[in-house]
C-alpha cells in the first residue's frame, strides 16, 4: 500500500509522520525553511504564498503553544486561519470525527492541522480525504497520541543542522520520558533517516518502551554514561500526570538521576547544545542554570519551529 | 539560434547605465542570474551602489500550479528600502511576472522613492505592462525556447538557449 502522505508521483501531500519519509523530502523541508527564518526579521512579517487559502486548526487535545505556532506560521503565509476546539463542540454532541471533517471540507477548507489524543487520528483523516476525492485538502499532524509529532521532529532536526551542520558525525542523546513521547519517536526516525550514526535514549526502565532498541537506538539507564561524547542533548518534558501511575518515586528523585544540571552537562562534549521541546519543568528534568545557559538553544527552537511549519504548509499547498 | 555574447552584452548594459543611474542607487539582483549581474554592475559603474538580493519564489503568481521550487534563496536587502532609489537587475526580461513579484517583495520592506529595471536581455513577450529602463540587448526569441544565463568558475557569463520547461 502506498504511503498515504505521498501522492502517486511521490510528492508530499500530507505530513503524518517522519517514519518512512525519504531523506530527500526531509532535507527539502529543512532547506525550504531556511529563507522563511528571515521573514520573521522583516517589518512586514508576511509573504503572499497562501493568500486566499483556509487553514483549519483542529485541536481535539488542547495545546496552546503548538496551535499558536501553526497559527503564526499560516498567518505569515497570508492564509486565513480558523481555530476549532473540537473537544468542546461537535464531538460532545455526538458527531463522528469524519463527519466533522466532511463538514469542514464542505466549507472549502484547504488544510487541516490536527492534534488528537488518539494515535492515528490524522492518518484516518488523510486516508478518508484521499478516498473521498478530496486529496487536495492537506493534513498536517500536530501530534497524535504517543505516535508522532513530525513538525516538532523537523524543527529539532533544523535546529541540530543549524548548529552542528553535518548529521553524519553526531552523537545525539534523548533523555527522559521516551515512553510517552511522540516528540522522541519523530526525532529518532528523522535522525536515523538523515544518517546520524549514534542516537541514544536515556531514562529509567519505567519510562523507556521495552523494544526501543528496535528503533536503532542505544539504551542507557545511567545518565552519566549516556552523556559521554554527546554533541546534542534533547531533554524531554516529564509529564506530571505520569507520576500518578507509580512510574516514578518522586520528582526530586527523578531530578537527581535524570535532571540536566551543569555538572551532568559537563560530561557531554564541551560544545554540546541543549534542546527541549517545551514546556519545561524547571527543577524536574532541567536545571535553570542549563535552561538559561549559553549552550541552551531552546528559544531558537521556538523561532525555527515557525519557519519549519511555514515550509511544510508551503510544500503541501504548492504540491 | 544565435545568441549575443554575454560579456559584450554586459558591457553594453553597463555603458547604458553609466551616467544615467543615480550615484547612490541600490542594486537589487533577482536570484540567481540577476544577482551575479548586480554584483558586476556595482563594480563596473561609478558611485556608491550597495547590492541586495531578492528571491521572488514566495511572491510568484504560479505557486498554485507549480508549487515552490526546491531551492529558495534568502532575500537580503542590507540597506533601507524606504526612500531609496533601487535598480532591479535581472538576466532575462520576458513576461514581466518575476519583476512584478520582485516589486511586490520590495514594497514589503518599505516605500522606495524610485525603482528602475536593468536587464541583460529583453526578449519581448510581455504579459504585464513592465518595461526595462536599461537593456543590454533586445532580441526576439521563439516561445519554445528559454534563454539561460550561466556563470563559469572564473566569473565569465554565458548565454544559452534551452527548450522551455526543461
Amino acid at each position: 500500500m502506498r504511503d498515504p502522505q505521498l501522492d502517486a508521483a511521490g510528492e508530499l501531500t500530507h505530513l503524518l509522520t517522519l517514519e518512512g519519509l525519504p531523506a530527500e523530502l526531509i532535507v527539502r523541508i529543512l532547506d525550504t525553511a531556511v529563507p522563511f527564518v528571515s521573514i520573521a526579521e522583516r517589518d512586514v512579517k508576511k509573504v503572499p504564498l497562501l493568500r486566499g487559502r483556509s487553514v483549519f486548526n483542529l485541536f481535539f487535545e488542547s495545546s496552546t503553544r503548538t496551535r499558536t505556532t501553526f497559527e503564526i506560521a499560516a498567518k505569515r503565509l497570508s492564509a486565513d486561519v480558523i481555530n476549532l476546539n473540537i473537544g468542546v463542540s461537535s464531538t460532545s454532541k455526538g458527531e463522528t470525527l469524519l463527519d466533522t471533517v466532511d463538514n469542514l471540507v464542505a466549507m472549502n477548507a484547504d488544510m487541516f492541522v490536527v492534534r488528537h489524543s488518539q494515535s492515528g487520528a490524522p492518518h484516518l483523516i488523510a486516508a478518508h480525504l484521499n478516498r473521498t476525492g478530496n486529496a487536495h485538502v492537506h493534513v498536517v499532524n500536530a501530534g497524535d497520541g504517543r505516535h508522532a509529532h513530525p513538525t516538532q521532529g523537523l524543527l529539532d532536526l533544523f535546529t541540530i543542522r543549524h548548529y552542528k551542520k553535518d548529521f553524519r558525525r553526531l552523537t545525539v542523546a534523548i533523555v527522559g520520558d521516551v515512553l510517552h513521547s511522540r516528540v522522541a519517536r519523530s526525532l529518532i526516525h528523522g535522525l536515523t533517516t538523515l544518517g546520524v550514526p549514534e542516537v541514544r535514549v536515556i531514562g529509567p526502565k519505567t519510562l523507556l518502551p521495552t523494544a526501543v532498541g528496535a528503533l536503532g537506538v542505544h539504551v542507557y539507564h545511567d545518565m552519566r554514561d549516556g552523556l559521554k561524547g554527546c554533541d546534542v542533548v534533547v531533554m524531554l518534558r516529564l509529564q506530571n500526570e505520569r507520576m500518578r501511575g507509580a512510574l516514578l518515586p518522586s520528582a526530586g528523585e527523578y531530578f537527581k538521576h535524570y535532571g540536566l544540571t551543569p555538572e551532568k552537562l559537563a560530561i557531554a562534549k564541551p560544545d554540546a547544545i541543549v534542546m527541549h521541546p517545551g514546556p519545561m519543568n524547571r527543577g524536574i528534568e532541567i536545571d535553570s542554570a542549563v535552561a538559561d545557559g549559553e549552550r541552551s538553544v531552546i528559544l531558537p527552537q521556538v523561532t525555527f519551529g515557525i519557519a519549519v511549519r511555514m515550509a511544510v504548509m508551503s510544500i503541501l499547498a504548492g504540491g | 539560434m544565435p545568441l549575443p555574447d554575454a560579456e559584450q552584452t554586459f558591457a553594453a548594459l553597463a555603458e547604458r547605465m553609466r551616467g544615467a543611474v543615480a550615484f547612490d542607487a541600490k542594486f537589487v539582483g533577482i536570484h540567481s542570474g540577476g544577482a551575479w549581474l548586480a554584483e558586476r554592475l556595482a563594480q563596473a559603474i561609478a558611485g556608491d551602489h550597495p547590492v541586495g538580493y531578492v528571491d521572488v519564489s514566495f511572491y510568484r503568481d504560479d505557486f498554485s500550479r507549480k508549487g515552490l521550487k526546491p531551492e529558495v534563496k534568502r532575500t537580503e536587502l542590507p540597506f533601507d528600502v524606504e526612500g531609496a532609489t533601487i535598480v532591479l537587475v535581472d538576466d532575462v526580461l520576458y513576461t514581466g511576472r518575476s519583476v512584478r513579484a520582485a516589486i511586490n517583495e520590495l514594497f514589503d520592506f518599505g516605500r522606495p522613492a524610485r525603482i528602475e529595471l536593468a536587464v541583460l536581455i529583453d526578449r519581448g513577450g510581455r504579459e504585464l505592462p513592465i518595461e526595462a529602463t536599461y537593456a543590454g540587448a533586445r532580441l526576439a526569441v521563439a516561445r519554445e525556447l528559454s534563454i539561460v544565463l550561466s556563470r563559469a568558475a572564473d566569473g565569465r557569463l554565458a548565454l544559452t538557449a534551452e527548450a522551455a520547461g526543461a
